[in-house]
């Protein structure tokens, strides 16, 4: 899973896509998980560090981001998951 | 090192500009606290879902209203509208600041009486009076508002076999310019019906017509209709002292006047635009005193008013089951708090606020109950705090109708804690018990084997 190299994060959770041109707001975990895509790390890297982090359970976590992981590929965000047009 | 308080990651598209359906965010401040005491320790102590009540907000709202009529009017009695909330404690808080009781079934009738309540300070209102009801009313001097000519009949026969004269009122509906008119209750102004009931009591001396009572409808946003109302009961009270040379003692307006919720639909917050209890006083008040009674006939004013007088003391305290996503990717959450327990989710928008700390982010919510039916849906889209499983809520201005229209559906209901004056907590009605459900059942002997 990789954010895709064009998308540029600002500091403050700013997003910005500029082949769409849109912008999101991100919250200060969202930005971390970003950040962490960026990186390369894998699912299991950064569940470690997030529970390292915050003060949340595994399961809840694990809930949580499959589903920020959803809304990400959703905005085609993600690399290798942009949407099928019908 | 301590770790961070967890929030959900979340990723919200900006449209600046665009007009959204889920509105603006509401909520800046968590609610931790009623009246001094914790939400948490609150819900830790009496369970998940709570009704709490603030007594202090009951005494502080019906002073509030007395002195907005007393300041305007010089006769002005409150009626407490027992279907609006009958919790003993409750209707006790009413009686304690001086209303008398509006109740509107031969069950709250007697719920009133063994409250203490004098007979002679009971309104009896209502479409259905059993001859078994009326004879308590009867016998007890109450006050019955006559709403159908069998109900005339049927008193005046009673009285004849009681050799008593009752005292009655007739309830008068009529056009006040707002529609629907309500006219299934009583008789109508405009069509002559309620000067055929007057005519029928003044002539058949069984009974002693003292007032004249209306209700014109239900969350009314239009004090000028009020104005209206008592307008037209002001002339037809005139009238009857001019032909029967009889003096009609009170003039009741009913109930009606809107709370501070926000009705579905509506563009601005209850809280912003609906009337106060100045705007509804300063039309009646107004409109009696412009009236051709002389100062020293000035009738008795009732009122009536149940929710604007108890909706903001109520709160409902619940937790978050789940969150979820449906099919089109909206955010969905559910709540332990059902249309069950919130009927009048189906009316209102209510406020929703978190009860533990957030951050300014947010998501365009909708909010369902733990029900197994798709009905069950609290909130179709609030813009509200990112809220994590366990966590709780507070659903605010749920002290009207809640308590006594609620159903007992798949789950039992939860106990309502009533806030004292010293900010102590007390449970004023208990969570049910399986026990509570199925001592009212009888199951025929020949159902009790069950070989599965």
């Amino acid at each position: 899973m990789k954010l895709k190299k064009n998308v540029a994060v600002s500091e403050a959770g700013l997003l910005f896509n500029p082949v769409t041109g849109e912008s999101f707001s991100v919250n200060p975990i969202g930005t971390e998980i970003l950040n962490l895509l960026r990186e390369e790390k894998s699912d299991a890297e950064i569940e470690k560090e997030i529970l390292s982090m915050y003060s949340t359970d595994k399961t809840s976590f694990e809930k949580d981001y499959h589903d920020f992981i959803g809304e990400l590929s959703h905005h085609n965000l993600l690399e290798g998951h942009e949407k099928t047009k019908a | 090192m301590s770790k961070q308080r967890y929030e959900r990651p979340v990723i919200k598209k900006l449209e600046t500009g665009m007009p959204n359906k889920f509105g603006t965010r509401t909520e800046y401040q968590p609610m931790t606290h009623i009246d001094g005491n914790s939400v948490e320790k609150l819900m830790k102590e009496y369970g998940s879902p709570l009704f709490v009540i603030s007594e202090k907000t009951i005494r502080k709202t019906i002073q509030k209203a007395k002195k907005a009529f007393r300041t305007r009017y010089p006769r002005v009695q409150f009626a407490w509208s027992y279907k609006t909330n009958y919790l003993n404690s409750i209707c006790s808080i009413f009686h304690q600041e001086g209303s008398w009781a509006e109740v509107v079934s031969g069950f709250e009738y007697d719920k009133a009486i063994s409250l203490g309540v004098d007979g002679k300070k009971i309104i009896f209102n209502g479409p259905e009076k059993s001859e078994e009801d009326l004879t308590k009313a009867i016998e007890n001097d109450s006050l019955i508002h006559i709403d159908h000519l069998d109900e005339l009949y049927t008193i005046s026969e009673l009285a004849e076999k009681l050799k008593a004269r009752p005292r009655v009122a007739i309830r008068v509906n009529m056009d006040t310019g707002v529609y629907p008119i309500w006219d299934r209750f009583g008789f109508n102004y405009e069509n002559g019906q309620a000067w055929d009931a007057i005519n029928k009591i003044m002539h058949s001396e069984t009974m002693e017509l003292v007032g004249l009572h209306c209700h014109i409808g239900t969350f009314m946003l239009a004090p000028s209709a009020y104005g209206i109302a008592a307008t037209k009961l002001a002339e037809l009270a005139l009238s009857i002292e001019k032909k029967f040379k009889h003096e009609i003692k009170y003039i009741d307006l009913g109930g009606g006047f809107a709370s501070k919720n926000t009705l579905k639909g509506a563009y601005l917050p209850g809280s912003d635009t609906n009337p106060s209890f100045d705007d509804f006083a300063e039309a009646i008040s107004s409109a009696l005193l412009n009236s051709n009674f002389q100062q020293e006939k000035l009738p008795l004013l009732i009122l009536e008013t149940g929710r604007a007088l108890i909706d903001e003391a109520g709160y409902l305290l619940g937790s978050v089951i789940s969150n979820k996503r449906s099919s089109t990717g909206r955010r969905n959450t559910i709540l332990d708090i059902g249309v069950n327990i919130l009927f009048t989710s189906f009316w209102y928008d209510h406020k929703i606020t978190p009860a533990q700390a957030f951050t300014h982010y947010s998501e365009d919510t909708c909010i369902y109950g733990p029900l197994c039916m798709n009905i069950d849906v609290i909130r179709e889209s609030v813009n509200l705090p990112l809220l994590n499983k366990d966590d709780h809520v507070v659903i605010h201005n749920v002290g009207a109708y809640n308590m006594t229209q609620w159903m007992q559906f798949i789950a039992l209901r939860p106990n309502v804690v009533l806030i004292d004056m010293d900010e102590k907590p007390h449970v004023i009605r208990l969570r049910e018990t399986i026990d509570n459900m199925n001592s009212m059942e009888k199951v025929p002997a020949h159902l009790k084997k069950l070989n599965l």
